[in-house]
């Protein structure tokens, strides 16, 4: 790559970010067309991705070398000290221009090469079929269709081809409501909860300015809650503050006026814009990157990000969307400015509060392909794949999974999947190396030809299942059938294995998680090993009609049986080494933990103070 | 003095609350000696509802037409509501409820007449004597004795009869000692760390006074301890105050080590909260975790406001500092603060629980509960008179007892495999400590458990909570072995709100208890299935 002018330094220092007394590994430094590798003098690999990378910052000259912090968007942190200049100087420039490429074909995705064919990689993206999941909701029935309206994207480019509406709108009051509508993104059907008829719909803010009306659009609403048979009237939730939805009213845009619209009951919830996020969670990761931070730093610190108020205010959105659902059997129709963040994570969040599917591996994926990729949430722009306006970029779809994570840790047996599959996830939705989340919508990702040119992530997921499976997930229990958080303020944490993930020192030492895993497989496998000695005993027993059996006859029935011999080897080799490989992180040494300001103080006394006070002591004995 | 003097009324209609998730329950209200009781009509399913009434730490009356509510506040934390028919019953009630909860004598406290089926009197009271840790260290090194100096508590009332101390110091001279530290309580060993041949020792603060006293047997004591370890080790006396405050003890006759007197030795100062302030911090806890309406901000302000969590860093990071100092510098370890009998005790068993794989287990645990904080003199029952609730102007209250089992739920969920125990088990010891049926937290120190005759009148609380029936609550199944040392993460973003207790009662505990259960039968299961192997095989005798 032309951009690459050093790709090996050496003796390059790799310090402890949270350490007070600057405690560092020494290792050399590579940089390959696609990574930042560094390998310490354990021979310990630190791989950073060119995509993850979010910022580089060369500071000023220290005596042992120029520092070099690398922030990344999986909110990984590295500071080295490069001990030359023009070396260090060198790789911020490379780092620099390969983090931030300008086009969709620099990217990794195009390059990465998982050595599949053609048609292992096609069947990768048909995966995940929405028309089946809609069929699995039921639709298209009696009162929903699919409307071709949006075929050729003409009505709304960031919508997907295929949309399910009520059967009563006719194409003009499509049409027609979609010029109200910013961006064209008229209502249209998200999820359709079967047994109650009820619908959750979204779209983009009306164009109403201060009085103006549109009676297709009017219509179409009408029509919405007229699909639904059993309950009249129909919830709008404007997911903004009041306040940002009038102010836009001054722009021709803003909100539904409830005296126009028969039978909507209007609602605002109040979720704040992108740049809040953005900044709320800059303000977050600012104060837990403090050295030494005090408890009440901690705390005064996440009160004032106001990240998990932004969090609370998310999933109480959803609740009233589930609420509406469940209990009043009311449909919902759900918008913001220009639907596709917080109407995206209110959307996703209330389907899956409502239907246990999305609550699986697969219904996850199928969940963020529906409300997320196909509806175009702008995960280009969202997630800075490429070098663009950087006020467009914000954690909306990391909200989603951390509320999706506060979900796992109120209700531990509702979920499939596990922590790990959700920071997997967001791995890769910065990643760059699958071609899911490139693009802003559907119409750029067929333009750009991403299902020829790259692969879908899903499929690796899912071969690599096991990793994400949750031990304690009860599939049949109907308790967890729909969820009912309780979002009062103290079931809100600081989600440290996201925002920490590469900061080991914080983490629990022993996994829980690991070892139940492992026990449930051998449960499995051994109630296996079970039920194949016991029909083999049934089978020996049948042959020998006049019911002698002989010693002979069992015993050749353990040797042979291979199940049972390699649980034995299984159950040697993974009991006790389960508990060593994590013993190896478990004991951990002091100084990894930062008790450094007190081991400072007893290496300070050790050579100079400690003999003087010898000293003294010989002389007044 | 009787009871039924302080018993109003002996029973009303009542119907009871119990917090969100429980069905109220309506009933014969009866209050008797030690309990209120709630009788179900005999219509009713459920059983008998039982509370001890030493465990109300305050109550409210409120009356309306003609019935009345009392709200119960727990030394547990739970709040309960009753509802009674009738005002002048309500009022009785109240007043007995008030009368009764608040008696002082230890001896007509219900331990004393508490005679559970399956357990015997004076059972488990002999498991863990002094002597019993001192043969463990006599088998690791020769250099110290058990001394029974103490024998009838008049060197030291707050210590037990028999203490371990360095041989080579005899009784005489831990006599003057003793003279020379605050309440008698001269260093004695706490901990013996075998690996690296040091030492944990506690005391309480030498009484230097203003003019800088000495006393030639306490600095000849720790030299002994320094000579006794292992060849050129060195001492940290760690004092749990700033060193501000020990400066100013001096005033009251308190003080702290001199350095000049004590060669080897070098000081340092770790303040850690007590007292009255750490009370308060729990109060504010508490309040914040009783209200379910404030919004995120409040209560993430709330939570820092309260100081609790930072009280556990320090506490932890303390214990940390002394572990450290054993482990990898090999020196030995002096903890005292004033009085020696709190923070003290938090330092050394912390420490012990970090280094000492013994003490993570369930028996070990419970013997490091009875001889750091039991036999070691921390003062429960002036310590754990009250809980967070009560309006009594706080005395000598301090929750120094659930701030070492808060940091060692931290520790357990760090290590979640590393400790034999559960969080059932911390959740017994912060009830017990504050109101119990058993003996085993009742008075200050050994000698007026001694004066009570408490060994003999009451049951222990370990061989309540070793019976079978009790292990599923208390032990953890995923528990393995685990011979090194752990050391937590003491950074804010490690530590966390100790929901299990704080919240045990404002939250819907189903969830996390049904998935935990999960987790007994996953471990369960995986011993069944390993123990039905040989049953499969069973057959081949019988050919």
């Amino acid at each position: 790559m032309e951009h690459i002018r050093t790709t090996k330094v050496e003796q390059v220092k790799l310090l402890d970010r949270f350490s007070t007394s600057n405690k560092s590994l020494t290792g050399t430094l590579y940089l390959t067309a696609t990574h930042l590798l560094f390998i310490d003098s354990h021979q310990k690999e630190t791989w950073i991705l060119h995509h993850h990378i979010a910022s580089v910052e060369k500071l000023a000259l220290t005596t042992s070398g120029c520092p070099l912090v690398i922030q990344c968007k999986n909110f990984r942190i590295v500071h080295f000290i490069v001990p030359r200049e023009r070396d260090c100087h060198d790789i911020y420039n490379s780092l620099l221009q390969l983090s931030k490429q300008a086009k969709y074909e620099d990217l990794y995705a195009f390059s990465y090469n998982p050595k599949q064919n053609d048609s292992e990689q096609l069947r990768g993206w048909q995966l995940i079929d929405l028309a089946e999941e809609y069929k699995r909701m039921g639709v298209p029935n009696s009162n929903w269709q699919l409307s071709d309206a949006n075929r050729e994207y003409k009505i709304c480019e960031t919508y997907p081809r295929e949309l399910y509406v009520p059967r009563i709108a006719s194409k003009p009051i499509i049409v027609g409501s979609s010029k109200f509508r910013s961006k064209g993104r008229f209502p249209v059907l998200s999820y359709y909860h079967q047994d109650k008829e009820a619908a959750i719909c979204r779209c983009s803010q009306p164009l109403s300015g201060f009085s103006a009306r549109c009676l297709e659009d009017e219509h179409l609403l009408q029509a919405i809650s007229k699909a639904n048979p059993v309950n009249r009237y129909m919830y709008v939730v404007d997911t903004r503050p009041k306040l940002n939805a009038m102010a836009n009213r001054a722009a021709g845009k803003g909100y539904e006026n409830e005296d126009n619209y028969s039978n909507i009951r209007f609602q605002f919830v109040g979720i704040e814009n992108i740049h809040v996020m953005r900044s709320s969670l800059q303000k977050l990761l600012e104060v837990n990157g403090t050295k030494g931070l005090s408890v009440n730093d901690f705390y005064s610190g996440l009160e004032s990000s106001g990240w998990l108020r932004h969090i609370k205010a998310v999933m109480d959105a959803a609740i009233f969307l589930a609420k509406a659902i469940m209990i009043e059997n009311a449909s919902v129709l759900v918008h913001c400015s220009d639907g596709w963040d917080r109407t995206s994570q209110v959307c996703s969040l209330g389907s899956l509060l409502l239907d246990s599917f999305y609550r699986t591996i697969k219904g996850f994926m199928v969940l963020i392909e529906k409300d997320w990729i196909s509806f175009g949430h702008k995960f280009s722009e969202r997630c800075g794949h490429l070098d663009g306006d950087p006020k467009e970029v914000s954690p909306v779809f990391t909200q989603f999974l951390e509320c999706v994570w506060h979900l796992t840790e109120q209700f531990p047996q509702a979920f499939e999947f596990n922590e790990a599959f959700l920071l997997q996830i967001h791995e890769h939705i910065y990643s760059c190396q699958f071609g899911n989340f490139l693009g802003n919508c559907q119409k750029e990702r067929e333009e750009l030809k991403f299902k020829e040119k790259t692969y879908s992530l899903w499929p690796f997921l899912l071969d690599d299942q096991k990793k994400y499976l949750n031990p304690l997930y009860s599939s049949k229990s109907q308790k967890f059938a729909v969820l009912e958080p309780n979002t009062v303020s103290f079931n809100f944490k600081f989600w440290r294995n996201m925002y920490h993930q590469f900061d080991r020192t914080l983490h629990p030492r022993q996994s829980v998680f690991n070892i139940i895993m492992n026990m449930n497989e051998q449960n499995k496998q051994l109630e296996d090993d079970i039920k194949d000695l016991e029909s083999k005993i049934k089978q020996h027993e049948n042959k020998q009609t006049d019911g002698v059996l002989t010693r002979e006859s069992l015993h050749s029935v353990r040797p042979e049986s291979p199940t049972l011999k390699t649980s034995l080897c299984f159950k040697e080799q993974t009991l006790l080494p389960v508990n060593d490989a994590l013993r190896t992180i478990e004991g951990s040494i002091p100084a990894d933990n930062r008790y450094s300001e007190y081991a400072e103080e007893f290496s300070k006394s050790e050579p100079a103070v400690v003999s003087l006070e010898f000293g003294v002591a010989r002389m007044t004995c | 003095m009787e009871f039924s003097e302080l018993i109003r009324t002996g029973r009303a209609q009542a119907e009871l609350l119990r917090g969100p998730e429980a069905p109220p329950l309506r009933g014969t209200l009866c209050v008797t000696g030690h309990h209120l009781l709630l009788s179900p009509g005999p219509q009713a399913t459920s059983d008998l509802w039982l509370l001890l009434l030493r465990s109300v730490d305050s109550i409210e009356k409120r009356v309306a037409g003609d019935s009345g509510t009392i709200t119960l506040r727990c030394k547990d934390l739970r709040v309960l509501q009753l509802d009674i028919e009738g005002v002048e019953a309500t009022l009785d009630i109240a007043r007995s409820i008030e009368a009764l909860s608040s008696l002082e004598s230890v001896i007509t406290s219900f331990p004393f007449f508490y005679r559970p089926k399956g357990l015997r009197l004076g059972d488990a009271w002999h498991f863990h004597p002094p002597e019993h840790y001192y043969k463990r260290v006599a088998r690791e090194t020769n250099a110290w004795r058990l001394s029974e100096v103490n024998e009838d508590f008049s060197v030291c009332p707050s210590y037990p009869r028999a203490v371990i101390v360095p041989r080579a110091v005899d009784d005489d001279a831990l006599k003057r000692s003793a003279r020379f530290r605050q309440g008698g309580r001269f260093p004695v060993l706490s901990y013996h760390h075998a690996p690296s041949g040091t030492v944990l020792l506690r005391s309480s603060q030498p009484l230097t006074g203003p003019q800088k006293r000495r006393c030639a047997e306490d600095e000849e004591m720790l030299r002994a301890v320094l000579a006794g370890a292992r060849p050129g080790a060195r001492g940290f006396i760690v004092d749990t105050r700033s060193s501000q405050t020990a400066k100013q003890a001096r005033m009251t006759g308190g003080g702290t080590e001199a350095k000049a007197a004590y060669p080897g030795w070098k000081r340092l100062h770790r303040p850690l909260e007590r007292g009255r302030p750490l009370q308060e911090s729990f109060v504010r806890l508490v309040e914040a975790c009783g209200d379910l309406e404030q919004s995120m901000d409040r209560w993430l302000s709330r939570l820092e406001g309260c100081r609790w969590l930072a009280h556990v860093k320090e506490a932890l990071s303390t214990a940390c500092l002394a572990a450290q100092g054993m482990e990898r510098e090999g020196a030995c370890i002096l903890v005292h603060g004033a009085e020696g009998t709190d923070s003290t005790l938090l330092v050394t068993s912390l420490a012990q629980l970090i280094l000492d794989p013994l003490s993570r287990t369930m028996a070990g645990f419970q013997e490091l509960v009875e001889r750091e904080w039991i036999q070691a003199g921390h003062p429960f029952q002036l310590r754990c008179a009250h809980s967070a609730f009560s309006h009594a102007r706080p005395k000598h209250e301090a929750p120094t007892f659930l701030l070492f089992l808060d940091c060692v739920w931290q520790l357990g969920r760090q290590f979640p495999l590393s400790l034999e125990f559960g969080e059932g088990l911390l959740l017994a010891l912060f009830e017990h400590a504050y109101a119990s049926p058993f003996g085993t937290f009742l008075c200050n120190s050994e000698k007026e458990r001694c004066l009570c005759e408490v060994r003999t009148r009451t049951h222990s609380l370990w061989s309540g909570l070793n019976q079978p029936k009790e292990q599923r609550k208390v032990r953890n199944p995923l528990y393995v072995l685990n011979p090194l040392a752990i050391w937590p993460s003491v950074e804010p973003q490690s530590l966390r709100l100790w929901q299990g207790l704080f919240l045990r009662w404002t939250r819907p505990p189903e969830p996390s208890e049904v998935a935990w259960e999960k987790v007994w039968q996953i471990v369960t299961d995986k011993e069944k299935t390993e123990g039905s192997q040989p049953t499969v095989s069973a057959p081949e005798p019988q050919s």
